[in-house]
Protein backbone atom coordinates (compact mmCIF):
# COMPACT_ATOMS: atom_id res chain seq x y z
CA UNK A 1 0.00 0.00 0.00
CA UNK A 2 1.32 3.53 -0.94
CA UNK A 3 2.11 5.70 2.36
CA UNK A 4 -0.44 8.62 2.67
CA UNK A 5 2.83 10.99 3.31
CA UNK A 6 6.00 9.91 3.09
CA UNK A 7 9.06 12.25 4.38
CA UNK A 8 12.61 10.75 3.81
CA UNK A 9 15.92 12.96 5.15
CA UNK A 10 13.50 16.35 4.78
CA UNK A 11 15.87 19.44 5.00
CA UNK A 12 14.82 23.15 5.31
CA UNK A 13 16.15 26.52 6.04
CA UNK A 14 14.64 29.44 6.22
CA UNK A 15 16.38 33.00 5.17
CA UNK A 16 20.10 30.89 6.05
CA UNK A 17 18.53 28.96 9.21
CA UNK A 18 18.02 25.85 9.28
CA UNK A 19 14.65 25.26 10.34
CA UNK A 20 14.56 21.21 9.87
CA UNK A 21 17.20 18.73 9.14
CA UNK A 22 16.83 14.92 8.27
CA UNK A 23 13.30 14.68 9.52
CA UNK A 24 11.48 11.26 8.47
CA UNK A 25 7.78 9.90 8.66
CA UNK A 26 5.54 7.82 7.08
CA UNK A 27 1.68 8.38 7.09
CA UNK A 28 -0.63 5.52 6.35
CA UNK A 29 -3.76 6.41 4.30
CA UNK A 30 -6.61 7.03 7.22
CA UNK A 31 -4.50 8.10 10.23
CA UNK A 32 -4.54 10.49 12.41
CA UNK A 33 -1.48 12.56 13.14
CA UNK A 34 -1.02 14.85 15.64
CA UNK A 35 1.66 17.08 15.02
CA UNK A 36 3.20 19.14 17.91
CA UNK A 37 6.70 21.41 18.68
CA UNK A 38 7.38 24.83 20.67
CA UNK A 39 6.71 28.07 18.89
CA UNK A 40 8.81 28.18 15.72
CA UNK A 41 9.86 24.52 15.66
CA UNK A 42 8.73 24.47 11.87
CA UNK A 43 4.96 22.50 12.75
CA UNK A 44 3.73 25.27 9.62
CA UNK A 45 7.17 24.94 7.82
CA UNK A 46 6.65 20.92 7.05
CA UNK A 47 2.85 21.59 6.40
CA UNK A 48 4.11 24.10 3.72
CA UNK A 49 6.85 21.47 2.27
CA UNK A 50 4.34 19.29 2.16
CA UNK A 51 2.15 21.38 0.12
CA UNK A 52 5.28 22.52 -1.66
CA UNK A 53 5.45 26.11 -0.87
CA UNK A 54 8.87 25.67 0.60
CA UNK A 55 11.15 24.00 -1.34
CA UNK A 56 13.11 21.31 0.63
CA UNK A 57 16.98 21.77 0.54
CA UNK A 58 17.47 17.67 1.31
CA UNK A 59 15.87 14.72 0.82
CA UNK A 60 11.79 14.40 -0.83
CA UNK A 61 8.37 14.55 0.93
CA UNK A 62 5.95 12.41 -1.71
CA UNK A 63 2.26 12.24 -0.83
CA UNK A 64 0.50 9.06 -2.05
CA UNK A 65 3.07 8.34 -3.84
CA UNK A 66 3.74 11.49 -6.32
CA UNK A 67 6.78 14.19 -5.29
CA UNK A 68 5.41 17.28 -3.30
CA UNK A 69 4.15 20.23 -5.53
CA UNK A 70 1.83 22.64 -5.64
CA UNK A 71 -1.54 22.71 -6.63
CA UNK A 72 -2.13 19.20 -5.35
CA UNK A 73 -5.96 18.02 -5.23
CA UNK A 74 -5.07 15.50 -3.23
CA UNK A 75 -4.33 17.53 -0.33
CA UNK A 76 -6.87 19.60 1.45
CA UNK A 77 -5.04 22.55 3.43
CA UNK A 78 -6.76 24.86 6.29
CA UNK A 79 -4.56 27.51 6.97
CA UNK A 80 -3.29 29.35 10.03
CA UNK A 81 -4.44 32.85 9.11
CA UNK A 82 -7.56 33.54 9.20
CA UNK A 83 -9.69 35.43 7.22
CA UNK A 84 -10.93 38.73 8.20
CA UNK A 85 -13.64 40.46 6.19
CA UNK A 86 -14.68 42.89 9.25
CA UNK A 87 -17.13 44.78 7.95
CA UNK A 88 -18.57 43.34 5.26
CA UNK A 89 -21.86 41.17 5.12
CA UNK A 90 -20.20 37.87 3.18
CA UNK A 91 -21.37 34.77 4.26
CA UNK A 92 -19.54 31.88 5.43
CA UNK A 93 -21.50 30.16 2.57
CA UNK A 94 -20.35 33.13 -0.15
CA UNK A 95 -17.02 32.85 1.16
CA UNK A 96 -16.55 28.45 0.70
CA UNK A 97 -18.24 28.97 -3.20
CA UNK A 98 -15.35 31.62 -3.87
CA UNK A 99 -12.86 29.02 -2.55
CA UNK A 100 -14.58 26.41 -4.59
CA UNK A 101 -15.19 28.05 -8.27
CA UNK A 102 -11.36 29.84 -7.22
CA UNK A 103 -9.83 27.30 -9.74
CA UNK A 104 -10.80 28.56 -12.64
CA UNK A 105 -10.72 31.01 -15.25
CA UNK A 106 -13.47 33.89 -15.81
CA UNK A 107 -16.93 34.80 -13.81
CA UNK A 108 -17.88 32.81 -11.00
CA UNK A 109 -21.56 31.81 -12.36
CA UNK A 110 -23.34 29.51 -9.85
CA UNK A 111 -23.26 26.05 -11.21
CA UNK A 112 -25.25 23.51 -9.71
CA UNK A 113 -22.55 21.00 -9.56
CA UNK A 114 -20.64 23.88 -7.94
CA UNK A 115 -23.46 24.28 -5.18
CA UNK A 116 -23.81 20.85 -4.53
CA UNK A 117 -20.24 20.32 -3.74
CA UNK A 118 -20.34 23.69 -1.30
CA UNK A 119 -23.58 22.36 -0.12
CA UNK A 120 -21.96 19.13 0.95
CA UNK A 121 -18.96 20.46 2.71
CA UNK A 122 -20.90 22.94 4.41
CA UNK A 123 -22.91 20.14 6.06
CA UNK A 124 -19.81 17.72 6.45
CA UNK A 125 -17.86 20.51 8.02
CA UNK A 126 -21.08 21.46 10.32
CA UNK A 127 -21.39 25.00 9.14
CA UNK A 128 -24.86 23.88 7.90
CA UNK A 129 -26.59 26.50 10.74
CA UNK A 130 -25.33 29.30 9.96
CA UNK A 131 -23.56 29.05 6.91
CA UNK A 132 -25.87 32.00 5.43
CA UNK A 133 -24.58 34.61 8.01
CA UNK A 134 -22.22 37.41 7.09
CA UNK A 135 -18.81 35.39 8.28
CA UNK A 136 -17.73 38.65 9.79
CA UNK A 137 -19.87 38.02 12.97
CA UNK A 138 -19.02 34.40 13.45
CA UNK A 139 -17.74 33.43 16.37
CA UNK A 140 -14.26 31.83 16.70
CA UNK A 141 -14.99 28.00 16.35
CA UNK A 142 -17.71 29.00 13.76
CA UNK A 143 -15.12 30.77 11.58
CA UNK A 144 -12.80 28.07 12.38
CA UNK A 145 -15.25 25.13 10.82
CA UNK A 146 -15.71 27.40 7.20
CA UNK A 147 -12.04 27.49 6.79
CA UNK A 148 -12.52 22.91 7.39
CA UNK A 149 -15.67 23.40 4.75
CA UNK A 150 -13.01 25.26 2.46
CA UNK A 151 -10.28 22.26 2.94
CA UNK A 152 -12.73 19.73 2.73
CA UNK A 153 -13.74 20.57 -1.53
CA UNK A 154 -12.37 18.34 -3.99
CA UNK A 155 -12.64 15.38 -1.58
CA UNK A 156 -9.04 15.59 -0.62
CA UNK A 157 -7.25 12.65 0.55
CA UNK A 158 -5.39 14.36 2.33
CA UNK A 159 -6.07 16.97 5.11
CA UNK A 160 -3.72 19.57 6.67
CA UNK A 161 -4.92 21.20 9.11
CA UNK A 162 -2.79 23.77 10.43
CA UNK A 163 -3.38 25.06 14.07
CA UNK A 164 -7.18 24.84 14.11
CA UNK A 165 -7.42 25.08 17.43
CA UNK A 166 -5.76 28.23 18.00
CA UNK A 167 -7.73 30.81 20.14
CA UNK A 168 -10.16 28.97 20.99
CA UNK A 169 -12.10 28.00 24.32
CA UNK A 170 -11.78 24.44 25.50
CA UNK A 171 -15.39 23.84 24.79
CA UNK A 172 -15.14 25.06 21.41
CA UNK A 173 -11.59 22.84 20.99
CA UNK A 174 -13.42 19.84 21.85
CA UNK A 175 -16.25 20.54 19.21
CA UNK A 176 -13.73 21.11 16.65
CA UNK A 177 -11.81 18.09 17.21
CA UNK A 178 -14.89 16.46 17.22
CA UNK A 179 -15.88 17.06 13.95
CA UNK A 180 -12.47 16.35 12.45
CA UNK A 181 -13.00 12.99 14.01
CA UNK A 182 -16.06 12.85 12.52
CA UNK A 183 -14.66 13.90 8.97
CA UNK A 184 -12.59 11.35 9.25
CA UNK A 185 -14.75 8.61 9.72
CA UNK A 186 -16.87 9.84 7.00
CA UNK A 187 -14.33 10.29 4.32
CA UNK A 188 -11.08 8.02 5.15
CA UNK A 189 -9.31 10.95 4.87
CA UNK A 190 -5.74 11.34 6.41
CA UNK A 191 -5.36 13.57 9.08
CA UNK A 192 -2.32 15.47 9.65
CA UNK A 193 -3.56 18.32 12.70
CA UNK A 194 -1.07 20.95 14.11
CA UNK A 195 -1.47 21.96 17.83
CA UNK A 196 -0.03 23.50 20.53
CA UNK A 197 -0.98 21.43 23.29
CA UNK A 198 -1.53 17.74 23.15
CA UNK A 199 -3.92 16.99 25.30
CA UNK A 200 -6.96 18.24 23.20
CA UNK A 201 -5.83 15.19 20.74
CA UNK A 202 -5.58 12.49 23.52
CA UNK A 203 -7.50 9.20 22.30
CA UNK A 204 -8.14 10.99 19.20
CA UNK A 205 -4.64 10.96 17.16
CA UNK A 206 -3.83 7.55 16.22
CA UNK A 207 -0.03 8.62 16.25
CA UNK A 208 2.30 11.85 17.13
CA UNK A 209 4.77 13.74 15.13
CA UNK A 210 7.20 15.55 17.55
CA UNK A 211 9.31 18.60 16.23
CA UNK A 212 12.22 20.04 18.04
CA UNK A 213 15.35 21.09 16.97
CA UNK A 214 15.07 20.40 13.86
CA UNK A 215 14.38 16.87 14.00
CA UNK A 216 11.01 14.96 14.39
CA UNK A 217 10.17 11.99 16.27
CA UNK A 218 7.05 9.34 14.85
CA UNK A 219 5.38 7.34 16.71
CA UNK A 220 2.51 6.60 19.64
CA UNK A 221 1.73 8.78 22.58
CA UNK A 222 3.12 6.73 24.60
CA UNK A 223 6.97 6.35 22.44
CA UNK A 224 7.27 9.95 21.62
CA UNK A 225 5.81 11.85 24.54
CA UNK A 226 8.01 10.15 27.11
CA UNK A 227 10.62 12.24 29.16
CA UNK A 228 13.44 10.10 27.27
CA UNK A 229 12.63 10.84 23.80
CA UNK A 230 11.71 14.31 24.13
CA UNK A 231 15.15 14.55 26.33
CA UNK A 232 16.92 13.36 22.83
CA UNK A 233 14.67 15.75 20.69
CA UNK A 234 14.96 18.78 22.87
CA UNK A 235 18.96 17.89 23.47
CA UNK A 236 17.88 19.01 27.10
CA UNK A 237 16.58 17.53 29.64
CA UNK A 238 12.56 17.51 29.59
CA UNK A 239 10.79 15.73 32.10
CA UNK A 240 7.10 14.17 31.02
CA UNK A 241 4.36 14.37 33.83
CA UNK A 242 1.12 12.89 33.58
CA UNK A 243 -1.43 14.05 35.59
CA UNK A 244 -5.26 12.42 35.63
CA UNK A 245 -4.83 12.08 31.86
CA UNK A 246 -2.98 15.33 30.96
CA UNK A 247 0.40 15.87 29.76
CA UNK A 248 2.60 17.97 30.99
CA UNK A 249 5.84 18.48 29.44
CA UNK A 250 8.50 20.38 31.59
CA UNK A 251 12.21 22.00 31.16
CA UNK A 252 14.26 20.46 33.75
CA UNK A 253 15.67 24.18 33.37
CA UNK A 254 12.01 25.34 34.32
CA UNK A 255 9.48 26.32 32.45
CA UNK A 256 6.21 24.81 31.08
CA UNK A 257 6.45 23.21 27.24
CA UNK A 258 3.04 22.58 27.26
CA UNK A 259 0.45 21.94 30.24
CA UNK A 260 -3.21 21.22 29.27
CA UNK A 261 -4.32 24.17 30.56
CA UNK A 262 -2.92 27.64 28.14
CA UNK A 263 -3.96 30.59 28.75
CA UNK B 1 -39.71 68.69 -12.58
CA UNK B 2 -39.90 66.55 -15.84
CA UNK B 3 -39.92 69.72 -17.77
CA UNK B 4 -36.41 70.90 -15.92
CA UNK B 5 -35.15 67.53 -16.33
CA UNK B 6 -35.58 67.38 -20.16
CA UNK B 7 -34.26 70.92 -20.07
CA UNK B 8 -30.80 69.92 -18.66
CA UNK B 9 -30.78 66.77 -20.76
CA UNK B 10 -31.18 69.03 -23.97
CA UNK B 11 -27.58 70.36 -23.05
CA UNK B 12 -24.58 68.54 -24.91
CA UNK B 13 -22.43 68.56 -21.74
CA UNK B 14 -24.82 67.50 -19.30
CA UNK B 15 -25.10 64.11 -21.91
CA UNK B 16 -21.41 63.93 -21.73
CA UNK B 17 -21.28 64.34 -18.12
CA UNK B 18 -23.36 61.47 -17.56
CA UNK B 19 -22.29 59.17 -20.32
CA UNK B 20 -18.45 59.67 -18.87
CA UNK B 21 -20.03 59.48 -15.05
CA UNK B 22 -21.46 56.52 -15.50
CA UNK B 23 -18.55 54.38 -17.61
CA UNK B 24 -16.06 55.76 -14.58
CA UNK B 25 -18.88 54.81 -11.60
CA UNK B 26 -19.50 51.09 -13.06
CA UNK B 27 -15.80 50.50 -13.36
CA UNK B 28 -15.41 51.79 -10.06
CA UNK B 29 -18.22 50.28 -8.24
CA UNK B 30 -16.80 46.67 -9.36
CA UNK B 31 -13.10 46.84 -8.42
CA UNK B 32 -14.16 49.28 -5.50
CA UNK B 33 -16.46 45.90 -4.18
CA UNK B 34 -12.61 43.95 -4.59
CA UNK B 35 -10.46 46.69 -3.08
CA UNK B 36 -13.05 46.49 -0.26
CA UNK B 37 -12.80 42.61 0.35
CA UNK B 38 -8.74 42.70 -0.28
CA UNK B 39 -8.72 45.75 2.02
CA UNK B 40 -6.50 48.19 -0.10
CA UNK B 41 -8.40 50.70 0.34
CA UNK B 42 -5.17 52.94 1.34
CA UNK B 43 -3.66 51.74 -2.34
CA UNK B 44 -6.70 53.22 -3.98
CA UNK B 45 -6.14 56.56 -1.78
CA UNK B 46 -2.28 56.61 -2.91
CA UNK B 47 -2.64 56.24 -6.80
CA UNK B 48 -4.54 59.20 -6.86
CA UNK B 49 -2.53 61.06 -5.00
CA UNK B 50 0.78 59.77 -7.40
CA UNK B 51 -1.78 60.03 -10.39
CA UNK B 52 -1.49 64.04 -9.35
CA UNK B 53 2.25 64.62 -10.43
CA UNK B 54 1.33 62.85 -13.87
CA UNK B 55 -2.14 65.13 -14.08
CA UNK B 56 0.01 68.05 -13.80
CA UNK B 57 2.93 67.10 -15.46
CA UNK B 58 0.84 66.12 -18.49
CA UNK B 59 1.07 69.68 -19.45
CA UNK B 60 4.19 70.24 -19.75
CA UNK B 61 4.73 67.72 -22.00
CA UNK B 62 1.66 68.54 -24.21
CA UNK B 63 -0.59 65.61 -22.85
CA UNK B 64 -4.08 65.87 -21.99
CA UNK B 65 -4.04 65.30 -17.91
CA UNK B 66 -6.08 62.21 -18.46
CA UNK B 67 -2.81 60.45 -20.34
CA UNK B 68 -0.71 62.03 -18.05
CA UNK B 69 -2.10 60.93 -14.88
CA UNK B 70 -2.83 57.04 -16.57
CA UNK B 71 0.89 56.79 -17.44
CA UNK B 72 2.07 57.53 -13.72
CA UNK B 73 -0.73 55.72 -11.65
CA UNK B 74 0.12 52.40 -13.97
CA UNK B 75 3.58 52.49 -13.05
CA UNK B 76 2.79 53.06 -9.77
CA UNK B 77 0.40 50.42 -9.74
CA UNK B 78 2.82 47.73 -10.91
CA UNK B 79 5.15 48.95 -8.56
CA UNK B 80 2.66 47.94 -5.54
CA UNK B 81 1.55 45.16 -7.25
CA UNK B 82 4.86 44.12 -7.40
CA UNK B 83 6.47 45.11 -3.61
CA UNK B 84 2.51 43.71 -2.43
CA UNK B 85 2.88 42.59 0.89
CA UNK B 86 5.57 44.44 1.57
CA UNK B 87 4.04 47.75 1.41
CA UNK B 88 1.56 47.12 4.10
CA UNK B 89 5.04 47.42 6.26
CA UNK B 90 6.12 50.41 5.04
CA UNK B 91 3.54 53.39 6.03
CA UNK B 92 6.19 55.83 6.74
CA UNK B 93 7.77 55.10 2.71
CA UNK B 94 4.32 55.18 1.60
CA UNK B 95 3.59 58.50 2.83
CA UNK B 96 6.97 60.29 1.66
CA UNK B 97 6.13 58.76 -1.78
CA UNK B 98 3.11 60.43 -1.74
CA UNK B 99 4.09 63.45 -0.43
CA UNK B 100 6.68 64.14 -2.81
CA UNK B 101 4.34 63.29 -5.67
CA UNK B 102 1.68 65.79 -4.94
CA UNK B 103 5.39 68.24 -3.95
CA UNK B 104 6.40 67.73 -7.24
CA UNK B 105 2.96 68.18 -8.69
CA UNK B 106 2.72 71.70 -7.36
CA UNK B 107 5.86 72.25 -9.39
CA UNK B 108 4.46 71.26 -12.62
CA UNK B 109 1.46 73.71 -11.94
CA UNK B 110 4.01 76.72 -11.29
CA UNK B 111 6.51 76.26 -14.32
CA UNK B 112 3.51 75.66 -16.27
CA UNK B 113 1.95 79.17 -16.38
CA UNK B 114 -1.41 79.60 -16.73
CA UNK B 115 -2.66 75.82 -16.15
CA UNK B 116 -3.14 76.75 -12.34
CA UNK B 117 -6.89 77.31 -13.25
CA UNK B 118 -6.84 73.16 -14.09
CA UNK B 119 -5.26 72.38 -10.78
CA UNK B 120 -8.93 72.81 -8.90
CA UNK B 121 -10.20 70.99 -12.21
CA UNK B 122 -7.77 68.00 -10.99
CA UNK B 123 -8.43 68.09 -7.49
CA UNK B 124 -12.27 68.55 -7.18
CA UNK B 125 -12.66 66.97 -10.79
CA UNK B 126 -14.56 68.89 -13.29
CA UNK B 127 -17.30 66.01 -14.95
CA UNK B 128 -19.03 68.80 -17.22
CA UNK B 129 -15.51 69.62 -19.18
CA UNK B 130 -14.90 66.17 -20.15
CA UNK B 131 -15.15 65.91 -24.63
CA UNK B 132 -16.71 63.46 -26.57
CA UNK B 133 -13.08 62.16 -26.99
CA UNK B 134 -12.35 61.73 -23.54
CA UNK B 135 -15.83 59.78 -23.45
CA UNK B 136 -14.58 57.36 -25.93
CA UNK B 137 -11.07 56.84 -24.35
CA UNK B 138 -12.96 56.41 -20.93
CA UNK B 139 -15.10 53.82 -22.96
CA UNK B 140 -12.25 51.95 -24.16
CA UNK B 141 -10.54 51.95 -20.76
CA UNK B 142 -13.42 50.98 -18.68
CA UNK B 143 -14.20 48.26 -21.04
CA UNK B 144 -10.95 46.88 -21.23
CA UNK B 145 -10.48 47.06 -17.37
CA UNK B 146 -13.82 45.20 -16.77
CA UNK B 147 -13.21 42.59 -19.72
CA UNK B 148 -9.54 41.85 -18.14
CA UNK B 149 -11.37 41.54 -14.51
CA UNK B 150 -13.54 39.36 -16.01
CA UNK B 151 -10.89 36.77 -16.83
CA UNK B 152 -9.26 36.72 -13.50
CA UNK B 153 -12.80 37.32 -11.15
CA UNK B 154 -12.82 33.97 -9.65
CA UNK B 155 -9.16 33.62 -9.09
CA UNK B 156 -9.24 37.08 -7.69
CA UNK B 157 -11.87 36.05 -5.42
CA UNK B 158 -10.30 33.15 -4.09
CA UNK B 159 -7.16 34.94 -3.33
CA UNK B 160 -9.03 37.93 -1.84
CA UNK B 161 -10.91 35.63 0.64
CA UNK B 162 -8.02 33.26 1.63
CA UNK B 163 -4.43 33.71 -0.08
CA UNK B 164 -2.79 30.94 1.92
CA UNK B 165 -5.42 28.21 0.41
CA UNK B 166 -5.49 29.42 -2.98
CA UNK B 167 -1.34 29.59 -3.06
CA UNK B 168 -1.54 25.78 -2.38
CA UNK B 169 -3.87 25.53 -4.82
CA UNK B 170 -1.74 26.59 -7.07
CA UNK B 171 -3.42 30.35 -7.75
CA UNK B 172 -0.41 33.30 -8.50
CA UNK B 173 -0.10 35.42 -5.63
CA UNK B 174 2.03 38.06 -6.65
CA UNK B 175 0.41 37.80 -10.63
CA UNK B 176 -2.96 38.62 -8.91
CA UNK B 177 -1.62 41.43 -7.39
CA UNK B 178 -0.38 42.93 -10.65
CA UNK B 179 -3.46 42.55 -12.91
CA UNK B 180 -5.47 44.26 -9.77
CA UNK B 181 -3.14 46.71 -9.29
CA UNK B 182 -2.83 47.79 -12.64
CA UNK B 183 -6.88 47.59 -13.03
CA UNK B 184 -7.02 49.35 -9.72
CA UNK B 185 -4.67 52.17 -11.52
CA UNK B 186 -7.55 52.57 -14.62
CA UNK B 187 -9.96 52.69 -12.42
CA UNK B 188 -9.27 55.63 -10.08
CA UNK B 189 -7.94 57.78 -13.32
CA UNK B 190 -10.83 57.32 -14.28
CA UNK B 191 -13.00 57.92 -11.11
CA UNK B 192 -11.06 61.00 -10.57
CA UNK B 193 -12.44 62.64 -14.35
CA UNK B 194 -15.58 62.22 -12.64
CA UNK B 195 -15.34 63.51 -8.77
CA UNK B 196 -11.08 64.91 -8.71
CA UNK B 197 -8.03 63.59 -7.47
CA UNK B 198 -9.04 63.95 -3.25
CA UNK B 199 -12.36 63.02 -3.88
CA UNK B 200 -11.61 59.23 -5.36
CA UNK B 201 -12.07 57.98 -2.62
CA UNK B 202 -15.78 58.11 -2.50
CA UNK B 203 -16.28 56.79 -5.96
CA UNK B 204 -14.31 53.73 -5.61
CA UNK B 205 -14.95 52.77 -2.25
CA UNK B 206 -17.98 54.33 -1.20
CA UNK B 207 -20.46 52.18 -2.97
CA UNK B 208 -18.57 48.94 -2.62
CA UNK B 209 -18.16 49.61 1.29
CA UNK B 210 -22.16 49.97 1.15
CA UNK B 211 -22.87 47.15 -0.81
CA UNK B 212 -20.57 44.94 0.94
CA UNK B 213 -21.56 45.81 4.46
CA UNK B 214 -25.24 44.74 3.07
CA UNK B 215 -25.27 42.16 0.79
CA UNK B 216 -24.21 38.46 1.24
CA UNK B 217 -23.37 37.05 -1.87
CA UNK B 218 -20.46 38.52 -3.93
CA UNK B 219 -22.93 39.01 -7.03
CA UNK B 220 -25.43 40.45 -5.05
CA UNK B 221 -22.78 42.66 -3.77
CA UNK B 222 -21.25 43.78 -6.97
CA UNK B 223 -24.27 44.37 -8.62
CA UNK B 224 -25.53 46.71 -5.51
CA UNK B 225 -22.30 48.46 -5.75
CA UNK B 226 -22.66 49.09 -9.32
CA UNK B 227 -26.73 50.66 -8.94
CA UNK B 228 -25.59 52.64 -5.72
CA UNK B 229 -22.82 54.09 -7.80
CA UNK B 230 -24.93 54.79 -10.84
CA UNK B 231 -27.88 56.80 -8.54
CA UNK B 232 -25.13 58.65 -7.22
CA UNK B 233 -23.07 59.86 -9.86
CA UNK B 234 -26.96 60.35 -11.79
CA UNK B 235 -28.57 62.16 -8.99
CA UNK B 236 -25.25 64.10 -8.11
CA UNK B 237 -24.41 65.37 -11.87
CA UNK B 238 -28.57 66.55 -12.02
CA UNK B 239 -28.36 68.42 -8.73
CA UNK B 240 -25.66 70.44 -9.80
CA UNK B 241 -27.58 71.43 -12.59
CA UNK B 242 -30.12 72.47 -10.39
CA UNK B 243 -28.10 74.32 -7.87
CA UNK B 244 -25.26 75.31 -9.78
CA UNK B 245 -23.35 73.44 -6.53
CA UNK B 246 -20.30 71.27 -7.95
CA UNK B 247 -21.29 67.77 -9.17
CA UNK B 248 -18.46 66.68 -6.63
CA UNK B 249 -20.00 67.95 -4.09
CA UNK B 250 -23.39 66.02 -4.72
CA UNK B 251 -21.81 62.93 -5.27
CA UNK B 252 -19.64 62.50 -2.20
CA UNK B 253 -22.54 63.74 -0.21
CA UNK B 254 -25.00 61.53 -1.34
CA UNK B 255 -22.89 58.31 -0.52
CA UNK B 256 -21.50 59.81 2.78
CA UNK B 257 -25.62 60.05 3.53
CA UNK B 258 -26.01 56.70 2.40
CA UNK B 259 -22.95 55.08 4.36
CA UNK B 260 -24.36 56.74 7.53
CA UNK B 261 -28.11 54.98 6.91
CA UNK B 262 -26.81 51.68 6.23
CA UNK B 263 -24.30 51.78 9.17
CA UNK B 264 -26.86 52.48 11.52
CA UNK B 265 -29.31 50.19 9.86
CA UNK B 266 -26.49 47.48 10.46
CA UNK B 267 -25.63 48.29 13.96
CA UNK B 268 -29.44 48.97 15.54
CA UNK B 269 -31.49 46.99 13.31
CA UNK B 270 -29.52 44.06 11.98
CA UNK B 271 -26.85 43.80 14.44
CA UNK B 272 -24.28 42.41 12.67
CA UNK B 273 -21.85 44.41 14.65
CA UNK B 274 -20.39 41.88 17.60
Amino acid sequence: MTAALSITNAGVRLGGNEILRAVNAEVQPGEFIGIFGPNGAGKSTLIRCILGLTPLVSGRISVFGVPAGRANQMIGYMPQSRANLEGTALSARSMVAAVAAGDGWGVPWPRRALREEVDRVIELAGVDHYADRPFAVLSGGERQRVGLAQALLGKPQLLLLDEPLASLDPRNQMRLIERVTEIKKTTGATILFTAHDVNPLIGVMDRVLYIAGGEAAIGSLDEVITSQALTNLYKTEIHVIRVEGNIFIIAAEGGVIESARHD
Amino acid sequence: MIEQLRDFLSYDFVRSALIAGSLAAVLGAVVGYFVVIRKVGFAAHALAHVGFTGATGAALFGMSPLNGMLIISLLAGAMMGIFGNRLHRSEIAIGMVLSVCLGVGTLFLTLYNGFAGQASAILFGNIFGVSWQQIIQIAWLSAGSLGVLCIFTRKLLFASVQPDLAEARGVSLSMLSIVFMIILAISVTLASQVVGILLVFTLIIGPAGIAARLFRGFWSGTFASVVIALAAVWSGILLACATNWPPSFWITSILFALYILVEIFCRFVLRTER
